[in-house]
């Protein structure tokens, strides 16, 4: 019984965290990405003709901005699936 | 793959993240993900020696003409950044650029398709996907983690680069050595490090995020309400998902070849 106790409260702080994961690392790729959108589309505006050379390096940024958090939902979705915290209580 | 009668969502997941594993501890190996990447490395080997076998001065086919655009594409990419000679760089561009992309393309079969036609011979575990496998993306980055190391001593001598790891960021003051190497091997080793964790992590999440919306229609054989709009909700996330998808697998194989050349350009900068 205390066991179950104990799983119980691994799970839920895992819970916890999982949310806390995905949710800053949203919070942060956000950010990211809409201020390298604004100001990609400022000079979009101002300089049309960089907008080739600009949407490369723009996509470029986006998927490195992306990573950090995918790698975070990877490692969260690991903990929600295999929680090898809790593989101590056997 | 889920050929056992009921499995609990937990179970179907995780059984789908165990790989096809050969022997034991160090040598311990993932028959899915070598014999995958091997086999995606020879057909896109075999369509583009095809394709440049029968290539014309002529009109082009199709299959010339993509091959054309996708060699061409990669040939500038690199000449903007690489400026020395890079008739071994660019076509270790397009090489990394082809596989990785064919590698992460395994993502958009059906999720359940590999697994069942390795059921047929008899194998419990496959996963399709080479480079949701920490193992094949950390082998390719310490590959390039070699290259960036041969163009730093080719570009510098050895003398030229010992001699750069221990002076480089802030000065040749005897005592600054120390401080100039830890950092520069923390830059040299972090590398491959987060070329690896990227390329794994994006494919490692996509491929859950694919299992959780096939999950959704999992329990459509007993007929409920709630079963019919998980099975029309699997069927319109994982479309939606596989259109995201493509973006990010193209995206993530750009950013390796790209991020290669980079450091390999870096790498020939005189300090």
């Amino acid at each position: 019984m205390e066991n179950l106790a104990l799983i119980a409260q691994v799970q839920g702080y895992t819970a916890i965290a999982l949310g806390l994961i995905i949710g800053l690392g949203a919070i942060g790729a956000c950010i990211g990405i809409g201020i390298m959108g604004s100001k990609f589309l400022e000079s979009a505006a101002r300089q049309p003709e960089l907008i080739p050379t600009l949407q490369g390096r723009m996509f470029l940024l986006a998927g490195l901005i992306d990573a950090a958090f995918l790698i975070g939902v990877a490692l969260a979705m690991f903990f929600a699936f295999a929680n090898p915290l809790l593989a101590r209580f056997g | 793959m889920a050929a056992e009668a009921r499995l609990s969502s937990t179970e179907y997941i995780t059984h789908h993240l165990t790989h096809l594993t050969v022997g034991h501890g160090f040598w311990a190996l993932h028959v899915d993900t070598i014999s995958m990447s091997v086999l995606l490395g020879m057909i896109t080997l075999g369509l583009i020696y095809s394709a440049s076998r029968n290539a014309t001065a002529g009109v082009p086919g199709k299959g010339q003409a993509f091959v054309e655009v996708v060699v061409e594409f990669i040939d500038t990419t690199v000449k903007e950044v690489f400026h020395l000679d890079r008739s071994f760089l660019a076509p270790l561009a397009l090489t990394i650029f082809v596989w990785v992309f064919m590698m992460n393309a395994m993502d958009l079969l059906p999720l359940d398709l590999p697994g069942k036609i390795a059921g047929l011979f008899g194998l419990t575990h496959w996963r399709a996907v080479p480079t949701a496998d920490a193992n094949t993306t950390f082998a390719m980055s310490l590959s390039v983690l070699c290259v960036v190391l041969y163009y730093s001593f080719k570009a510098k001598g050895a003398g030229g680069y010992v001699h750069e790891l221990f002076t480089a960021p802030f000065g040749s003051n005897p005592v600054l050595w120390i401080p100039n190497f830890v950092l520069n091997l923390v830059e040299l080793l972090s590398k491959p490090v987060s070329l690896a964790m990227r390329l794994f992590g994006n494919m490692y999440a996509g491929e859950l995020v694919f299992m959780l919306i096939a999950l959704l229609g999992a329990s459509f054989f007993t007929f409920t309400v709630g079963s019919t709009v998980g099975l029309f909700g699997q069927i319109a996330m994982g479309a939606a998902w596989a259109i995201f998808h493509i973006l990010i697998i193209t995206l993530q194989a750009y950013i390796f070849m790209v991020l290669t050349v980079v450091y390999s350009a870096m790498a020939t900068e005189h300090h």
